[in-house]
C-alpha cells in the first residue's frame, strides 16, 4: 500500500469533499478540555489536536441503544433488524483504532454478532496519529498503541505543512479517487514521517512500572490484592469508567412496547459491570457484591481474561477511565500499586 | 438511520406454543412447550433456553425434560420478577418466544459406562431432571445410579409423582430429605449433605452431579471429595444473570468463563480456584 500527501491548505476542502461522499464525523471541541465525535461539514469544525473524546468512536459501532427485534404481537411477527448509517469517521487516534479492533474480535467470535458486523461494514475509518502525548492520563505506550497497528482505511500523520496519508484498503483508495486532493508523497515526506516516529520513540515511554509483556503476569497474582480493598472504599459505582471505555461492550437487553400494546421492539443498550445489580440473579444472590470486586473485574477484563481468550490486552491506554473517574481512581496508579505490592 | 432485516441474528426467536401448564407449588409453575412446525428443540441435558414474552422481556430458563422426550420440552419457572410473573399468567395455547438451546450441558458421552450420584437441592432438581430422565431412558448405558434429593419442606417437592416413580425403581438408589417435615413425612429430615456418607460407591468410576443453590455446592462438594470422587468427576450447573445467551453481554461472566457459553455445566476442577463461582 502507498503513502500520499495532503497539503494543510487543502485540509478543509478534503473534509468538504468527504462530506459530499457520506456523512462525516470527527472530533470537535465540546467545552473545557472536552471533545466529542460529531457530524462535521467542513474541516474548520474539526479539532485536529484533541485529547480522547468523551465517548470513544465505539458509539458508532455499538450504539448506546440499538433495536435487535421489531415485533407485532397480533400478527405474530418478529423481525430481527439492523439499524445502520453509512459514515466516514475522521481522526481516530491509534488508541481508539485498537479499541475498535478489540470490539471486532469480540463480535466476530462465534456466534458472530450480525448487528455489529453488519454496521461495521458501513463505516469508513480514517486514523490520525498522535505526535505527542495527549495528557498525563494516557498509557498508550505500555500497551503498544501509541503507533498505528492497522484497523483503518486511511491514516493521517501531521508533518510540517502537510499530512502524510497511509492508504491501507481498497475503501481508502476509493476515497482518494473521489476526493482528488491527495498527491503522491515524496521521499522527503517519508523522511519527515521517519523523524516523527523517531521523536515519538523519545517521547513515549512505559507509563507504569511494569513492562508490556509483564502486565498479564501481574494480574495472574493480583486477584487477592489489597489494592482492590482500597478501590472498594473509593469507587462510587457510577459506571462512568465502563461507559467511556473503548473496549467495554457489556450490554443489557430490554423490551419496549408501544402504546398500542401490540407493536414494539427489543433493544440492547450499554450496561456496566460496575453497577450493583449487574451480576445479581433472580433469587437475590449477587456474585460480585462489593465495589472492590467489581473494580477488580473491570481490570481483569482489560489485562487478563481477554489475553487468555483473544491474546491481547483490552486496555488501549486512552486514559478515559482515569480522566472521567469522580473518585480519582487512576489506572496507572492501580497498576503501579499492584506492582509495588508484588515487589515487596 | 436506515433499517435492514437480518436473517442471521442470534436474537431471532422461535414461537413456542404452550401445550400444558401445572401449578407445582405456590411459586413454581410447569410448562410443556412445542416449537412451531413440530420442530424438536434438540437440546442436551443441562442446556437452557431464553424464554421471552415480547414487550415484557427475556430470561434464561433450564430445560427440565430429557431430549429423549420428542415433540415438546418442559420448563419449570419460579415466579421471581416481572417476566416470570407474566409467564405465570400464561396457560395452554398461549405462546412464548424461544431462543436456544444454549450452553454446554452435561457430558453424557463421558458419563456413559460410569456410576452416577445425583445431588439436587431445591430448584436444582429442575435442570438435573433432564439428565436423570435421560439416564433412566438409557438405563443400560450407565452403571450404578444414586439420586439424592433435598428441599425445604415436603410441600416444596417438585415432580412428586415422578420422584415417587424413581424411588420405586429397583435400578436406582433413591433417598430424599427435607429441612422441615410435617407429620405425614416418612423420609429423612436434615440437610442433603447428611445423605451422602451413607452411600456406598466406587469413587474411581463415579461421577457426582450436583445442582442446587450456591450455598449447597460448597458443603456437598466437601462430602463428595470425602468419598474420594476425583475433582474432574464432580459436575455442577451454575446459575447466573444472562441477557444474550451467546457469550457477549458479560452478565454471566465467572472470571474468564462465560457461564452461558462455557457452562452452565462445569467440573469442580474447572471452577475450584475461581472465586466468585460459588
Amino acid at each position: 500500500m502507498r503513502y500520499l500527501l495532503l497539503k494543510k491548505e487543502n485540509f478543509n476542502d478534503f473534509i468538504s469533499a468527504l462530506a459530499q461522499i457520506e456523512k462525516v464525523v470527527a472530533p470537535v471541541a465540546a467545552g473545557y478540555k472536552n471533545f466529542s465525535f460529531r457530524e462535521v461539514k467542513s474541516g474548520k469544525e474539526i479539532s485536529v489536536k484533541y485529547i480522547p473524546t468523551i465517548l470513544p468512536p465505539k458509539k458508532y459501532f455499538m450504539p448506546q441503544k440499538e433495536k435487535l427485534i421489531e415485533f407485532n404481537k397480533a400478527e405474530n411477527l418478529f423481525d430481527a433488524v439492523l439499524e445502520y448509517e453509512k459514515m466516514i469517521i475522521f481522526g481516530v487516534h491509534t488508541c481508539d483504532l485498537a479499541g475498535i479492533q478489540c470490539l471486532d474480535m469480540v463480535f466476530s467470535d462465534k456466534p458472530k454478532d450480525a448487528n455489529y458486523l453488519g454496521r461495521k461494514n458501513k463505516l469508513i475509518i480514517i486514523g490520525l496519529e498522535c505526535n505527542d502525548y495527549c495528557d498525563e492520563y494516557a498509557s498508550c505506550k505500555v500497551v503498544d498503541n501509541h503507533i498505528p497497528n492497522g484497523g483503518y482505511d486511511l491514516f493521517f500523520t501531521e508533518l510540517n505543512d502537510s499530512f502524510i496519508v497511509h492508504v491501507n484498503t481498497g475503501l481508502g483508495e476509493e476515497i482518494v479517487e473521489k476526493t482528488r486532493l491527495l498527491v503522491p508523497a515524496e521521499q522527503k515526506h517519508l523522511n519527515e514521517l521517519e523523524d516523527v516516529r523517531a521523536r515519538k520513540r523519545e517521547i513515549f515511554k512505559d507509563e507504569v512500572n511494569v513492562k508490556h509483556a509483564e502486565l498479564a503476569g501481574l494480574f495472574d497474582k493480583a486477584f487477592d490484592s489489597k489494592v482492590w480493598d482500597d478501590l472498594d472504599k473509593r469507587c462510587v459505582a457510577c459506571g462512568n469508567c465502563t461507559n467511556v471505555c473503548p473496549t467495554c461492550y457489556c450490554f443489557d437487553i430490554l423490551d419496549n412496547i408501544n402504546l398500542d400494546f401490540n407493536t414494539g421492539d427489543r433493544t440492547r443498550g450499554w450496561d456496566s459491570c460496575q453497577t450493583e445489580p449487574f451480576a445479581k440473579v433472580a433469587g437475590g444472590e449477587n456474585f460480585r457484591k462489593t465495589r472492590g470486586a467489581r473494580q477488580r473485574h473491570r481490570y481483569f477484563r482489560k489485562f487478563k481474561y481477554p489475553v487468555e481468550r483473544y491474546s491481547r490486552y483490552f486496555c488501549t491506554g486512552c486514559g478515559r477511565c482515569t480522566r472521567t473517574c469522580m473518585a480519582k481512581i487512576s489506572l496507572k496508579e492501580t497498576i503501579n500499586a499492584l506492582a509495588a505490592e508484588q515487589k515487596k | 438511520m436506515k433499517t435492514a432485516k437480518l436473517t442471521d441474528s442470534e436474537y431471532l426467536i422461535k414461537t413456542g406454543k404452550i401445550l400444558r401448564t401445572k401449578q407445582m407449588t405456590k411459586q413454581e409453575k410447569y410448562f410443556e412447550i412445542a416449537l412451531a412446525g413440530g420442530e424438536n428443540l434438540n437440546h442436551e441435558p443441562g442446556q437452557f433456553v431464553m424464554v421471552s414474552v415480547p414487550g415484557v422481556g427475556e430470561a434464561p430458563i433450564s430445560v427440565s425434560s430429557s431430549p429423549t422426550k420428542k415433540g415438546s420440552f418442559e420448563l419449570v419457572i419460579r415466579k421471581a420478577g416481572k417476566l416470570t410473573g407474566v409467564l405465570h399468567n400464561l396457560e395452554a395455547s398461549d405462546t412464548v418466544g424461544i431462543r436456544g438451546p444454549f450452553g454446554k450441558g452435561f457430558p453424557t458421552q463421558i458419563l456413559e459406562g460410569n456410576d452416577l450420584i445425583f445431588v439436587a437441592g431445591g430448584l436444582g432438581i429442575v435442570p438435573l431432571r433432564s439428565l436423570i430422565n435421560f439416564v433412566i431412558d438409557n438405563r443400560r448405558d450407565f452403571g450404578e445410579v444414586h439420586i439424592l434429593l433435598g428441599c425445604k419442606t415436603p410441600q416444596d417437592m417438585l415432580f412428586g409423582d415422578e420422584v415417587e416413580g424413581w424411588s420405586k425403581r429397583t435400578d436406582v438408589n433413591f433417598s430424599c430429605t427435607v429441612d422441615r417435615a410435617d407429620p405425614d413425612w416418612k423420609g429423612n429430615i436434615g440437610l442433603i449433605t447428611s445423605l451422602i456418607p451413607g452411600v456406598t460407591l466406587d469413587p474411581a468410576r463415579t461421577f457426582g452431579v450436583v445442582v442446587g443453590p450456591p450455598i449447597m455446592y460448597k458443603f456437598v462438594i466437601i462430602e463428595l471429595l470425602k468419598k474420594n470422587i476425583p475433582e474432574r468427576q464432580i459436575l455442577v450447573s451454575l446459575e447466573r444473570n444472562m441477557k444474550c445467551g451467546v457469550g457477549k453481554c458479560g452478565h454471566c461472566q465467572i472470571q474468564n468463563y462465560y457461564c452461558c457459553k462455557d457452562g452452565p455445566v462445569f467440573t469442580y476442577e474447572q471452577i475450584k480456584y475461581k472465586k466468585e463461582a460459588i
